[in-house]
């Protein structure tokens, strides 16, 4: 794939659709273009986090360790931007993210992506727009959770 | 060591002396000869005399001539010869005096307390032992027989004077008594800044080590500048020391000339006056002045000599006091090789160990204990409780100030390094790694002594004896540094052949297994050695590309190398040379610009192709890059034009528009050649490589080894898929292609691919002897702080000393291989001795006892878990 073909899919991806294409080119330019069997991982829970993938191509699945073994939260398809959080505070990855099928991603390091956050103050909303939507997903479902928990301890009474 | 320097040149070398002197004196009547023959020549043959005598015979004159030219020829030649051999020899004894001398210094060396080197600099040794050294060996030479030569040559002048008329005798000397008291008054202010300038020469030396040293933080601090000053500032004081040398020096000099010219002052002035009163004759004074004249020349040589006696006599006497701090080592201990190594077990007893430091601070006081060996001793407390000097004490390193410390009855500190090398392992932290392999490392506890004679031809031998014969000459060690030194029985290894199985278990042991494994993968093996593991790892590579072959997911991770065929992993360069630079001629960076290359695309056609793509990317270069800040990371990482030279591409580029290329500049084609053969299409991907292109390019390729002048043959390793490739690595030649990009974890799972192929096949065992093979660098810089801290463990666990003495050598491992390589060290020590400086209370569990300290003083002593004892008891026991 040539690097403007990137280019034409990195400008259909949300959160750089406002790019102008120079900029984006250079973006593409400097990440790397990574390809991964079905099985493979993107990045492993607990490893420190060095960069962020943008999918472009398959789908991947995002699993938590838990005591009963791996728990799927997400799944991620085109488009998808994944890996941000560990690069954004420093911390361990929080989940294990593995791809289901053949899948392409433009995987941007640590460096690359505050650069592209600090120059276009447009992809920093976009990134801020997706972590917001993730944590109202969070929030939505704890609410159910616990409604839930609720009830089962009022039943057990 | 000889203090003084008269004492050294008299003890080692006054045969030579004399004979040097001899040969010189012989060498008058020579010289003699060769300033009177032709003046015989003009006067005898060529002169008014009808019938010529000479020596009795009675000769025509042209025979005469004949007979004094060749007279004169020999003469001449006779003399040059005996010159020349004086000279040779000379040269010689000054040349082994000197090595002699720094031999000296080095043996001191080695034999200083342990305290003292930090007292000394590493570069005030270096600048003593090679540089201030070096006008003593200039002057050795000529030591006796300048002095007794001209001394001679004056004596006998001033007695022939003496003899003719002792008035001109004491005429000729009148002035000397002046000279004999002024000079050396005035040379001893030159020599006490002569003094002065080799300390701060040395001072100098000292500061150079130490920036070389800590070159790192002194840039982390932004210190550079502050350097500058302070090293400037001592160039200026060494400045001003050698101004005042050269007025003090030069005005002994002037004195010196004005001194010799008094006498001629006065034989004209006052001779004259009794000249023109008519109470002396002409004739008599021309005589004075001309015998004047002989005698000037060897008093000023006299002179000069004394000077330079002086300046050298000082140089040595201030290194030679520099090597010979209190407490040097008894050279015994060293030197000598007791019949019986005794084994160091039995009763370990510290009783009353006082240690002190040079300033007299107190480091340990009445330190007593005592227990039975073999044993695991845990040894506790604190920094700067005493912990160190301990083990220093313990391994026979550093001598108590005050008490004993005995194993089995033997004081350790009076022990020959025979024993102490043999029955103890020590290892700081941090411990010390010579350059050299890591094999060489390893087995560096095993050379005590020479253990079989060099290996080789005959000639080998003969090579040594003439070495060893000269050795001897400058009193220089006689052992032979080529022979084997490796004591394999000490480590009870059978011999050389089966050494590589039990190094590699000992590197297991510290888990340094891996690493040096990898070492060995990244190696590249050179012509003519481990023919066999070759063959295995051709062998290798053909199961490598089955393996790939065999699944569509391996296939993706590797491009290979395949003569027919464009690698789109691998750089243009790579791929038009396919194969590997040897040397500086096809150097990638430069390639652009070599002659053959340059023909190589001239006579293919492509050269205008690559030109042209040449001008796309430096395009696309200055689309991409234009916007960013000079500085920005991006042009380190990613550009291949450099921020300073993108105003240059720029212009470029506004000349290409319009006009061929073939027509630009030299120049210009190589800026636009040289970032084009660094394209890589599968990184890149900016799609500047059509088909055709890598058609053609593959076409310059079959040139480019075709027609390969043979002057270059030498230059390049072409990839063959039959052969192995002597300038790549193992792993380049099993993988024998390009790890593709844009795979995830390609390399890891190559990795992991070559690891099993390896073991298949049994190579892994070869792979690690190239690894032992490995250089460590200069201190071994080139390992990192926990391989070398595990490599300093496994030189001292192979040698299985009675007594392995540890003060945390594990330190920069993480916790949990600290714990595992303490485990696996103690079960091969079981049976033996280890005494562990540890850091932390709780590991000392695994120990059989434990020595706690604190302020330099026993707090706790006993068995390890069980109840301790208390120190006052220990003292009163012992």
């Amino acid at each position: 794939m040539t690097l403007q073909q990137d280019v034409d899919v990195l400008r259909k991806v949300p959160i750089f659709a406002k790019i102008e294409p120079a900029k984006l080119k250079l973006l593409a330019f400097t990440s790397e273009h990574l390809e991964f069997m079905p099985g493979d991982a993107l990045c492993r829970q607990g490893e420190p986090g060095d960069a962020a993938y943008i999918v472009l191509e398959g789908e991947a699945d995002v699993l938590v360790q838990t005591e009963r073994g791996p728990m799927k939260v997400a799944h991620l398809g085109r488009h998808d931007i994944v890996g941000e959080i560990a690069i954004l505070c420093d911390v361990p990855r929080t989940a294990t993210v593995v791809a289901t099928t053949r899948l392409v991603a433009l995987r941007v390091s640590k460096d690359g992506f505050f650069n592209l956050v600090t120059q276009f103050p447009q992809v920093a909303i976009e990134v801020m727009h997706e972590l917001a939507s993730r944590l109202l997903q969070t929030t939505t479902r704890l609410t159910e959770v616990s409604a839930r928990l609720r009830e089962l301890e009022a039943a057990e009474h | 060591m000889e203090t003084s320097i008269f004492g050294f040149i008299a003890r080692y070398s006054w045969r030579q002396q004399l004979l040097i002197l001899v040969l010189s004196v012989l060498l008058l009547p020579l010289n003699y000869l060769s300033y009177e023959l032709p003046k015989q020549i003009v006067n005898r043959a060529l002169g008014t005399d009808s019938a010529p005598h000479y020596l009795g015979y009675t000769m025509s004159r042209l025979d005469l001539l004949w007979v004094l030219c060749g007279l004169f020829l020999a003469v001449v030649l006779i003399s040059g010869l005996l010159k020349y051999i004086v000279n040779v020899y000379a040269g010689v004894v000054a040349e082994r005096m000197l090595r002699r001398l720094r031999y000296q210094l080095f043996s001191h060396m080695l034999r200083f307390p342990l305290t003292h080197y930090r007292r000394v600099s590493q570069g005030e040794l270096v600048q003593m032992i090679n540089a201030e050294t070096e006008a003593f060996g200039g002057f050795v030479g000529e030591a006796v027989s300048t002095p007794g030569l001209q001394a001679g040559t004056l004596l006998t002048s001033l007695v022939f004077m003496f003899v003719q008329d002792w008035t001109l005798g004491l005429a000729a000397v009148a002035l000397y008594p002046l000279q004999i008291w002024l000079i050396p008054k005035l040379q001893r202010q030159v020599n006490l800044l002569g003094k002065e300038r080799v300390r701060q020469v040395r001072r100098n030396a000292e500061k150079i080590s130490e920036v070389a040293a800590g070159a790192r933080d002194i840039r982390a601090n932004g210190a550079t500048a502050y350097e500058r000053a302070r090293f400037s500032e001592q160039l200026g004081a060494v400045f001003w020391i050698r101004f005042d040398i050269y007025k003090k020096k030069f005005l002994i000099k002037f004195l010196n000339n004005f001194i010799a010219q008094l006498g001629p002052f006065f034989f004209y002035a006052i001779g004259g006056y009794f000249v023109l009163r008519g109470e002396m004759t002409i004739g008599a004074l021309t005589a004075v002045v001309a015998a004047q004249k002989d005698i000037t020349a060897p008093w000023r040589e006299l002179l000069t000599y004394y000077q330079n006696l002086y300046d050298v006599k000082i140089k040595y006497e201030q290194v030679v006091t520099q090597f010979m701090p209190p407490g040097l080592k008894d050279e015994r201990l060293q030197t000598e090789e007791p019949e019986v190594i005794p084994s160091l077990t039995g009763e370990l007893r510290a009783s009353g160990v006082t240690l002190h430091d040079e300033t007299g601070e107190i480091l340990l006081e009445n330190v007593s204990f005592v227990c039975q060996l073999p044993s695991h001793i845990a040894l506790l407390g604190p920094a700067g409780s005493g912990k160190e000097e301990v083990t220093l004490l313990l391994a026979g390193l550093v001598e108590p100030t005050a008490g004993r410390i005995t194993v089995g009855g033997m004081e350790l500190h009076t022990l020959p390094e025979a024993v102490l090398g043999r029955r103890i392992g020590y290892v700081g932290n941090p411990t010390t790694i010579f350059s050299g392999t890591i094999e060489d490392n390893l087995l560096y506890g095993l050379k005590y002594r020479p253990q079989r004679p060099r290996a080789g031809a005959e000639d080998a031998l003969e090579r040594w004896e003439r070495e060893r014969r000269e050795a001897e000459a400058s009193g220089n060690s006689l052992h032979d540094p080529l022979a084997d030194w490796v004591d394999y029985a000490a480590a009870g290894i059978a011999g050389p052949e089966e050494r590589i199985g039990n190094l590699v278990r000992i590197l297991e042991l510290v888990r340094l297994d891996g690493d040096v494994y990898g070492l060995g993968l990244r190696s590249a093996i050179p012509p003519g050695a481990h023919e066999e593991l070759k063959r295995g790892l051709l062998e290798a590579r053909r199961a490598m590309q089955q393996r790939l072959a065999g699944s569509e997911q391996l296939s993706r991770l590797v491009e290979l190398f395949d003569p027919e065929r464009y690698n789109s992993n691998a750089s243009l360069a790579e791929n038009l040379l396919f194969g590997s630079p040897v040397g500086q001629v096809f150097d990638p960076d430069d390639i652009a610009d070599q002659r053959y290359v340059r023909e190589t695309l001239e006579r293919t056609g492509l050269l205008d192709d690559l030109l042209q793509v040449g001008v796309r990317l430096a395009q696309t270069m200055i689309e991409l890059f234009a916007d960013l800040p000079p500085d920005h990371e991006y042009f380190r990482q990613f550009s291949f034009i450099a921020p300073e030279d993108l105003p240059t591409y720029r212009a470029l580029l506004t000349r290409v528009d319009g006009s061929r290329l073939d027509r630009l500049s030299r120049e210009d084609q190589r800026l636009l050649l040289a970032p084009t053969f660094r394209l890589i299409p599968a990184r890149h991907r900016l799609g500047l490589f059509t088909p055709e292109l890598m058609a053609k390019v593959l076409e310059a390729r079959r040139y480019f080894r075709e027609h390969l002048p043979p002057q270059h043959a030498a230059s390049i390793a072409f990839f063959d898929p039959e052969r192995y490739n002597e300038a790549i690595t193992i792993q380049e030649n099993v993988i024998f292609g390009k790890i593709a990009y844009g795979q995830a974890q390609a390399p890891q799972k190559i990795a992991r691919l070559i690891t099993e192929i390896v073991d298949q096949l049994g190579l892994r065992g070869g792979i690690m002897t190239v690894g032992l093979g490995s250089p460590c660098g200069i201190g071994g810089g080139r390992l990192s702080l926990p391989q070398r801290q595990k490599l300093g463990l496994a030189r001292a666990l192979l040698k299985r000393p009675d007594i392995l003495i540890l003060h945390d050598p594990l330190g920069p491992l993480d916790l949990n291989e600290q714990a595992e390589i303490r485990g696996r060290v103690l079960a091969e020590c079981a049976g033996r001795t280890v005494i562990w400086a540890l850091q932390h209370p709780e590991w000392a569990e695994a120990f059989e006892q434990v020595i706690e300290l604190e302020g330099g003083r026993v707090v706790r002593f006993g068995p390890s878990g069980g109840k301790p004892a208390p120190a006052a008891k220990l003292v009163a026991a012992s």
